[in-house]
């Protein structure tokens, strides 16, 4: 399929998207939900205001820190788990099972250890995208050619040496794949943190919209999250693909 | 057991078991952490005395619900798009981004608009999981062997027919993994709504013992769920490492 044709679809199912929207505008009334016009138009005004550029910075510096986290914590394990065949073998049913639980039952339990600053929220995120970014990853490097791994010996290369020159390398694609995995689950973990409990934040901000009955701002905040999540995850894509084909 | 299998309990046990004496020797605070042990009574009291049982009906009756719709709706709506190759060549870039986007953001505005009640939960919780269905649904569809579309045109079958009585079980093998994929997303949706807003349920009682300072009874229901959730998938797993082997066999 073209790249032209692409784009083409992808408008169609934003302008499809949008008539869905003002379609239910029609059928709830106006202040459940607003129309999509004037809600981007709010939009439009509120990213201009203090009090968005605050909240918007706080989500921003969590999910930054909780991104660095999952990412470090997430590729040491699944190097390690993928490099080392026992740890592997005894681990992966372990992080199986641990990804597919629903991690928002043990908010409380961050929350008691961390408390409600950003630290909860960063170890929230964190705890979402470590997993995927390990799973991927170990996968990655168990199905790498052994001969990679007998040249890196026959060289001499130390373990450090053979991670950062040969494997991280060989399975760059993979390793990619888990990363932009990793990037909207943790963003989703810091946004279940912000609508729990949180005095800032974006989350927050939809939390609190909701209670005060401002469709236009709940809706406005959630569409943009959504955006920033689309286009992230198609920029990684563009950059994995881009990957598998050289 | 195996040697592998061995190994994995024993990590599983001495973490417990660490938990367990940290606890005990107050190297982690009781306000934060309550030993494993009393996590276990604390659950076994919880269920002998029936004081959870309307959540915890609510909630596995809402997941089962859940799951139901996305798995029906998500079989007929694969086969609908799978049969419009031109709508689903238009909707490739929304499944390829549906699971990257936080679609739980939109649960409030769901409550806005329905009020506090079980419709949000439910929409939100087929709106997570019935994308994967259909995903799932088009993935097998597309393995059906051609003849047997032509053996259905021979014997003029109807549309329902042909999809009930020769695609449902052709693409079977994949179909499960829908299955699997829509009951876990389910889970995770319905829990995560009633632990953010909601009148009850096994996810809302969590966050009231956690307001209440109910340490006890916080992690006996977390302990609850986290049983309830590691049984079911794990079911779903063997369930579908089975059908994967039959998809095996029928490729080759």
């Amino acid at each position: 399929m073209s790249a032209t044709r692409r784009i083409a679809d992808t408008l169609a199912i934003i302008v499809v998207l949008l008539l869905l929207w003002e379609g239910l505008h029609h059928l709830v009334g106006s202040t459940a939900l607003p129309a999509p016009w004037p809600t981007l138009a709010y939009l439009a005004r509120l990213i201009t205001t203090a009090r968005f550029a605050e909240n918007a910075a706080a989500t921003a510096v969590a999910f930054a820190f909780a991104l660095a986290l999952a990412y470090g914590i997430g590729l040491a394990i699944g190097v390690w788990m993928g490099a080392h065949h026992l740890s592997g073998a005894v681990g992966e049913p372990i992080l199986i099972a641990l990804y597919s639980l629903p991690k928002i039952t043990l908010y409380p339990v961050i929350l008691l250890i961390f408390g409600l600053g950003i630290s909860g929220k960063v170890a929230f995120g964190a705890l979402h995208g470590v997993l995927p970014v390990a799973l991927l990853t170990m996968a990655a490097i168990r199905s790498i050619s052994p001969v990679y791994v007998k040249s890196a010996r026959s060289m001499q290369l130390s373990p450090w040496q053979t991670i950062i020159l040969v494997l991280l390398p060989a399975t760059l694609p993979e390793v990619v794949a888990g990363l932009r995995i990793g990037l909207t689950v943790t963003l989703l973990g810091v946004l279940l943190a912000e609508m729990f409990a949180a005095k800032q934040g974006l989350g927050f901000l939809i939390m609190n919209a909701m209670s005060l009955l401002q469709g236009e701002e709940m809706i406005g905040v959630a569409v943009l999250l959504f955006a920033f999540a689309a286009l992230a995850n198609a920029l990684l894509l563009w950059f994995e693909h881009h990957l598998h084909r050289v | 057991m195996t040697r592998i299998g061995r190994i994995r309990l024993l990590v599983i046990l001495t973490a417990v078991a660490a938990l367990e004496i940290a606890c005990r020797t107050d190297l982690i605070d009781r306000r934060v952490v309550i030993p494993p042990s009393e996590m276990a009574t604390s659950l076994l009291r919880i269920l002998a005395s029936g004081a959870g049982n309307e959540d915890i009906v609510r909630t596995l009756g809402m997941i089962a619900a859940a799951s139901a719709i996305s798995v029906i709706l998500g079989f007929a709506l694969g086969l609908l798009i799978h049969a419009l190759p031109r709508v689903r060549a238009a909707l490739d870039p929304l499944f390829a981004t549906y699971y990257a986007v936080p679609i739980f953001i939109f649960y409030p505005v769901l409550i806005a608009i329905f009020g506090l009640s079980l419709l949000p939960i439910l929409l939100i919780a087929v709106a997570t999981a019935i994308v994967a269905m259909i995903i799932a649904t088009l993935n097998g569809l597309d393995r059906v062997p051609r003849v047997l579309s032509k053996v259905a045109r021979v014997h003029h079958m109807g549309a329902l027919a042909t999809a009930v009585r020769l695609q449902l079980p052709a693409a079977a093998p994949y179909l499960f993994t829908g299955v699997k994929l829509a009951v876990s997303y389910g889970f995770i949706a319905v829990i995560a709504s009633e632990f953010i807003l909601a009148p009850a349920g096994l996810g809302r009682q969590i966050a009231d013992a956690y307001a209440d300072f109910d340490n006890r009874r916080m992690y006996a229901l977390m302990l609850l769920i986290l049983i309830i959730a590691t049984v079911v998938n794990t079911v779903l797993h063997a369930f579908d490492l089975r059908w994967a082997e039959r998809r095996g066999r029928k490729i080759s």
